[in-house]
This record gives structure tokens, C-alpha cells and sequence, in this order.
């Protein structure tokens, strides 16, 4: 399949964001252009503060650019929408409702007007596809984090969106259980013809999932590393393989050499 | 203690729990919209509004600033429009609410605040309006604290209808100051301090228990 013949998704064009305070402004990014494919998964990787979280807000709508525009199907972001379901870094589930209660929530913002016998129905095959039938009448105190993150993916399925937002979803979940959601990401994003923009600062992970990696320093676009791996991805597989190491170490050196230029700079300059 | 008096303390606990239920779900009423608008209008809030902000922050503060035995006093002709007297109980409910309603407001605000934003900006996520971001995801997460916040309201309205009782209002505190006060029967004055010891203490306990029973925020 060649980027050529698929359709542009998502359109960020020369975007710049400030935060504005009442004495300081902080420009967190400055004129980013990107452009997402349908169907592609595109992970941007960077230290903490490099501006990847804030990308995502202004994709989900939370923030608006200072400067530029986010297109999606051609039209302008003004805001969030149920065209892009996200998945937050901290746990959001609603703690009153049950993980059905809350994947029903989502079903039921999706617009699409199904009876109750079917939003019911859909919710338990939503929350079987990311293996949590067994929990389904717990309430979010009752789960542990990684299944709380499951519910969370579970709901952000329930919109039926094209597009998916993870903003470092996994960051809080231990290495056994990370590996596991994100293997599921990896599995439902191609089965569900997903376009799915994910944030992270750990490189194996960007590399399990990405189809393009967008490698990020403060306020702008270090580089883009294809990752011409086929899914789904398994980590037992990849590891040792010649081409994940060669990636792999390609982006620790882009992504650790831009680290000790920011440690140069805060202890010498 | 003769027959009478029991007669007198019967009537005068009927009298209290009337004008504190009614005045507690009369000013709820008025209030949880009230608590609403302040904290959905408030900075970064979800319908942001400085104007009806200030506005509304401003009256809050006003009333909440007069005591209330003032208040009382202050409003009379006001209580006597709406009940067409200004003794007994009924006409107690008046100023009750007057004062009860800023602080029931607040009280909402307060528990509104509490709520994750996280939680919030889910809502906001998922394309959820205003309206529905306030009726589905505010409201039933601040419900145990909502309820909290009734239980300490409910005790405050309680203080307050003692204090009708020096204007004419009824109930047990009116029956503390007639008896207890003007014609220093002690007796009657403690058994008065008991019993609305013990309403506080039930409403409290069954306020908090309930609260802390539909809270799933806690592990059970």
C-alpha cells in the first residue's frame, strides 16, 4: 500500500501555541506542519515538556493554535468533537458509573441513535474486544489501573470515531500490563481502521505501534522515522530483529542527543 | 413534668423539623441552580462569564454577610408579603430561606469544585454539551459530597430557626426562649437543648452514612 493513494486525515499546518500567563508567555510550539493519512498510526515521541501533549490538545480541540489551523476530513478543529476520541494519560473514567455504565456513556454520545437493546449489546462486545467482560458491572475504584485504561479504550471505541488520541496512556502501568494494552491498541487500531495519534516518550513502545514515528524536541519537529514493520506487531518478535535494533537505536540517538544538548544548556549556559 | 408541657415540646419538634425541611429543600431548589451558574460561569469554568459571575458572586456575598437575626428583622415586610403574617413557622420559612439559599449556593459551588477535572474534560471529549457536562457528569459525581454539604446545611438552617424563635417563630427554639429564658425553667430549656441535639445527630449520621453509601468512589 503507497501514502500516495490514501487519503490525508488529519492536516496540521504550520501550527504555533502559546501559553499565555499573566505576566509570561511560553511559546510550546512553533509552526508545526503534519500531515496524517487515513488509517496510519503516527506516535510522536519526546521528552517531557518537548510540546507532545499539547499537540494532541490542540488535535482534540481543547486548545486552539495561536497561529495555523488542524484540519480533519478537510474541516477546520474549532473544538473538541466526537470525530476524535481520546484516551487521556490520567485515569477518566467516571467513578459513578460501572465500566459497562461507562462505555455505554460513550455509545450514547456517539450520535448514532441505536435502540437500547443495541447500545447494551454493543457495549459488551466493546468491552470484550479489550478482554473485560468479566469486570463489566465494577466501578472504576474496583479495577486496577491498567483495566481502568482498558475501559477507557473501550469507551473511546463506543464513538466510533475514525480517529483515536492517546496522550501517554500507559505511562502509570507496569511494564508486563503495558505490554499487553499495547499490543491491544496495536491489534484493535488496524482491525477497526483506526487513524490513531499517540503520545509517548518510550521509544519501544512508539516503535511496537507506529507505522511513522514523529520524533519531537521543544516546540518543533526534530525528524520523522518510518517504521516499515508489518502489524500487528508483537515485542517477542521484534526484539533482536535487525531492523528494530537499527530504529531503535537511530531514535535513542536523536532522542538522547537532543536530551544532554538541554542538560548542556540548563547546568553550562 | 406535666402533660402540657410534653403537648408543648410535641408540637414545638412538629414545628421545627417543618420549617427546616421545608426551608432546606425550598432553598435547595433555589440554590443547586444558583451553585451551578457560579461555578459554571467562573474563569476557565465551562460556560465562562465574568459579568453574571460578579453579578451573582456579589448578592451571594451581600446576604451571606447579614446576620441572620438581623436579616430577620430586616425582612419582615417582605415575610409578611409572601405569608401575610410574620409569626409562626410558615412565616419563619421566609427568612430561612433568605439566608439559607447564599450558603446552600456556596455549598454547591464548593462541591462542584471538588469534582476531577479530568473527569470533566472527558465529558468535553466526547462532545458532551454544557448542559449535559452539568446534569450527567457534574451533578452524580458531586452527589456524596452535594449530600454532605445538605447535612451541614441542614444543621446551620436548624441553628438558625432557634434563633426565629426570639421574633415569633415557633418550634423548639421558641419554646427555649419562652421557657428557658423569660421564665427560667430550666428544665425545659435542657430537654429542648436534647432534643435538638438529637435531630442534629440523626440527620448528620443518616446524611453521612447515605452520602459515604453512594460514593463508588471508594472501594468496597
Amino acid at each position: 500500500m503507497s501514502d500516495t493513494e490514501k487519503k490525508t486525515k488529519i492536516n496540521i499546518n504550520n501550527v504555533s501555541f502559546e501559553y499565555v500567563d499573566k505576566k509570561s508567555k511560553y511559546e510550546a510550539l512553533k509552526d508545526i506542519s503534519l500531515e496524517i493519512k487515513e488509517g496510519e498510526f503516527v506516535c510522536l515521541l519526546g521528552s517531557s515538556g518537548c510540546g507532545k501533549s499539547t499537540l494532541l490538545s490542540l488535535l482534540n480541540g481543547m486548545n486552539k493554535a495561536t497561529k495555523g489551523e488542524i484540519r480533519v476530513d478537510e474541516k477546520l478543529v474549532s473544538g473538541p468533537g466526537i470525530d476524535r476520541a481520546v484516551v487521556f494519560q490520567h485515569y477518566s473514567l467516571f467513578p459513578w458509573l460501572t465500566a459497562k455504565g461507562n462505555v455505554l456513556f460513550g455509545i450514547k454520545q456517539n450520535g448514532k441513535n441505536y435502540s437500547k437493546k443495541q447500545r447494551l449489546e454493543l457495549a459488551d462486545s466493546y468491552l470484550e474486544s479489550v478482554g473485560l467482560s468479566y469486570a463489566k458491572d465494577k466501578y472504576p475504584a474496583q479495577l486496577s489501573g491498567g483495566m481502568q485504561q482498558r475501559v477507557a479504550v473501550a469507551r473511546a471505541l463506543a464513538l466510533e470515531s475514525d480517529i483515536l488520541l492517546f496522550d501517554e496512556p500507559f505511562g502509570a502501568i507496569d511494564p508486563k500490563l503495558r505490554l499487553e494494552l499495547q499490543e491491544l491498541v496495536s491489534r484493535l487500531s488496524v482491525e477497526k481502521k483506526k487513524t490513531v495519534v499517540f503520545v509517548t516518550h518510550d521509544i519501544d513502545e512508539a516503535i511496537l505501534l507506529a507505522d511513522r514515528i514523529v520524533v519531537m524536541e521543544p516546540g518543533k519537529i526534530r525528524t520523522i522515522v518510518d517504521v516499515d514493520i508489518p502489524h500487528p506487531r508483537k515485542r517477542d518478535d521484534l526484539v533482536g530483529k535487525k531492523k528494530y535494533e537499527e530504529l531503535h537505536k537511530k531514535l535513542i540517538t536523536s532522542f538522547y542527543n537532543h536530551v544532554e544538548e538541554n542538560i548542556y544548556e540548563e547546568v553550562f549556559l | 413534668m406535666n402533660i402540657k408541657i410534653i403537648n408543648l415540646l410535641i408540637t414545638g419538634i412538629g414545628e421545627t423539623f417543618y420549617m427546616v425541611v421545608a426551608s432546606t429543600v425550598i432553598s435547595y431548589i433555589l440554590g443547586i441552580p444558583l451553585g451551578v451558574l457560579v461555578y459554571a460561569t467562573d474563569k476557565n469554568g465551562i460556560c465562562q462569564n465574568s459579568f453574571v459571575n460578579r453579578i451573582v458572586g456579589l448578592v451571594i456575598n451581600l446576604v451571606r454577610s447579614v446576620p441572620f437575626l438581623i436579616l430577620l428583622v430586616a425582612i419582615l415586610p417582605f415575610t409578611r408579603a409572601i405569608v401575610g403574617t410574620t409569626i409562626g413557622s410558615s412565616a419563619s420559612v421566609v427568612p430561612l430561606v433568605v439566608a439559607a439559599t447564599p450558603f446552600v449556593a456556596r455549598m454547591v459551588e464548593a462541591s462542584l469544585k471538588e469534582v476531577n477535572h479530568g473527569v470533566v474534560e472527558a465529558a468535553q471529549a466526547m462532545g458532551s454539551t454544557g448542559w449535559q457536562i452539568i446534569s450527567k457528569v457534574l451533578v452524580p459525581e458531586a452527589k456524596p459530597s452535594l449530600l454532605v454539604g445538605m447535612t451541614i446545611a441542614f444543621t446551620t438552617i436548624l441553628g438558625y430557626s432557634a434563633m426565629a424563635g426570639f421574633v415569633g417563630g415557633g418550634g423548639l427554639g421558641a419554646i427555649a426562649v419562652n421557657y428557658g429564658y423569660y421564665r427560667y425553667q430550666t428544665k425545659v430549656m435542657l430537654i429542648t437543648v436534647a432534643l435538638l441535639v438529637l435531630i442534629v445527630q440523626i440527620f448528620q449520621e443518616g446524611g453521612l452514612k447515605l452520602a459515604s453509601y453512594i460514593d463508588k468512589r471508594i472501594k468496597r
